[in-house]
């Protein structure tokens, strides 16, 4: 299936930048495409119909299919000082990219997938929260998610509720602002930019963000790897692989819908 | 006791399950394994020339390799010699058999695992071609010791042949490996997540 002109659109992250050095030589995939990657002086993308666009940006290497891509959004807490990024790496799934955006947006799965750490089985219950559009309408906020977390953040001490707030700024990309439990008023980022390879394969590129100054970049690698691949063995384990567009599920579908997007999903009538 | 240690290692899971078991103090040094390769850094490989995980320091004594340091770790500190019997000669063949059987697991279902997880290049047919040959191997003997009346794969006592066995064959599916034509392998895994003490790591499907 030859991807929606939506999917098609947007710029996708291969890799961290310094997977790529000098003298790099690669092949990668994006959207059931074989791509050539190679870094002489400066670092360029071959597809099947040439030379594609390049960039490098919050700390990864991005590309595109598209021509006339739109342009990709803005991490101002990216320019903010005395933040740390740590870059988890590449970890290959076997699920729709959409499906990890998906798990990733869906608090309830805290209590029993992520046990005493993000949540705990007695605080189980997800409370209301909103919704809303972005201000240029091709983003999707959840804002007021509040839940109870035994130990939030590699650098939290005890439990504590933890406000969220979820951005979809891209469908294959996700943001959490998540209260610092350092700094009042502060938002630590962890996020997800996901490449996906076929309508039921990707490759996570995670990072978080943070204000920290008690870990070691070793640490919160260690923190984020271990809350990851715990998601992972759920994805893989989900069925249908890809996305099942169910009118009932708010955010995943919202974004979906709007935008025509096909690729990656199966109607929900299939599935049921 | 300082573990050099990686989150999704299963030779240091193996390492922390036994030191667990025997509710022991330690102190982990994480390691960038994936994706900054620290292992093989010049500063490590003065830990271990080999650029492996993990390694165990007690006091002046700085050992590799997960079995080595299960044998240490057991002949050390496990009172109850339940852990690594030394009473019968047979039964140390047999145990010391399994450890190095598990690092043929280690070469064959975890290099399936770092290939399907994070895009090792390696041969993956050849790799999950060799994890299943042992576990056919695993599978007939645990049948047989089920027969006999015993659980585990030294005795009617698990040992550090079943905790060096079992991380990377309960995380096999993570490198495309199905276990389900194991029966008896999966009823030895259920029983080894029901030991007291036994904690979990990612990957590993624990089943009620
Ligand atoms: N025989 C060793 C093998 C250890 C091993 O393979 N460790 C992996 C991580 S789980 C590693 O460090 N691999 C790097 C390499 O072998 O170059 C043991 O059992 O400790
Ligand atoms: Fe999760």
């Amino acid at each position: 299936m030859t991807p929606d002109p939506f999917t098609l659109s947007h710029w996708y992250a291969i890799g961290r930048i310094e997977d790529f050095p000098n003298g790099y030589k690669g092949e990668h995939r994006i959207l059931s495409t074989d791509i050539a990657v190679s870094h002489h002086g400066e670092l360029n993308v071959t597809g099947p119909e040439g030379s594609m666009g390049v960039q490098t940006r919050y700390g990864h290497v991005w590309t595109t299919l598209s021509r006339d891509p739109r342009p990709l959004y803005n991490m101002p807490e990216f320019e903010e000082e005395g933040r740390r990024l740590v870059t988890a790496g590449a970890i290959a799934v076997r699920c729709s990219g959409l499906r990890a955006v998906e798990n990733f947006l869906d608090m309830a799965h805290f209590p029993f997938v992520h046990t005493g750490i993000l949540g705990v089985e007695e605080h189980a219950e997800v409370e209301k929260y909103d919704v809303s559009m972005g201000a240029a309408g091709d983003e999707i906020w959840a804002t007021k998610c509040r839940f109870f977390q035994p130990m939030a953040a590699a650098a939290a001490e005890g439990g504590q509720v933890i406000e969220y707030r979820y951005r979809v700024a891209h469908p294959y990309s996700t943001i959490l602002y998540k209260t610092c439990p350092l700094r009042d008023g502060h938002w630590d980022l962890i996020g997800l930019f996901i490449q996906p390879t076929e309508e039921d394969e990707c490759i996570v590129h995670s990072f978080v963000l943070v204000f920290d100054e008690h870990n070691t970049d070793t640490d919160l690698l260690h923190f984020q790897q271990n809350i990851f691949l715990q998601d992972r063995m759920v994805l893989e384990n989900q069925v249908p692989n890809k996305l099942p567009i169910d009118p009932r599920w708010e955010m995943p579908t919202r974004a979906v819908k709007s935008h025509g997007v096909t690729w990656s999903t199966t109607r929900f009538e299939k599935v049921a | 006791m300082k573990l050099y240690d990686y989150v999704l290692s299963g030779n240091c899971y193996k390492i922390r399950l036994l030191l667990g078991f025997l509710d022991l103090d330690y102190e982990k040094r994480p390691v960038d394994f994936f994706p900054g390769r620290e292992h093989k850094s010049d500063a490590f490989l003065k830990i271990n020339p080999l650029g492996q995980i993990p390694v165990l320091e007690d006091g002046e004594i700085r050992i590799r390799d997960a079995q080595a340091i299960l044998i240490y770790l057991a002949s050390r500190y496990d009172k109850s010699g339940e852990w690594f019997p030394g009473q019968s000669h047979s039964q140390i063949a047999e145990v010391a058999q399994w450890l190095a059987f598990s690092d043929m697991i280690t070469s064959t279902a975890s290099a399936a695992r770092l290939h399907d997880m994070l895009g090792y290049n390696l041969d993956i047919d050849a790799a999950r071609a060799g994890a299943h040959r042992l576990l056919r191997v695993l599978e007939d003997h645990l049948a047989h010791q089920e027969f006999d009346g015993h659980d585990w794969l030294a005795g009617r006592r698990p040992t550090i042949a079943d905790i060096s066995c079992f991380p990377y064959v309960a995380l096999a599916e993570d490198g495309g490996i199905d276990l389900f034509c194991y029966p008896a392998i999966l009823r030895w895994i259920r029983r080894f997540t029901a030991l007291d003490g036994f904690h979990s790591m990612p990957g590993i499907n624990v089943s009620p």
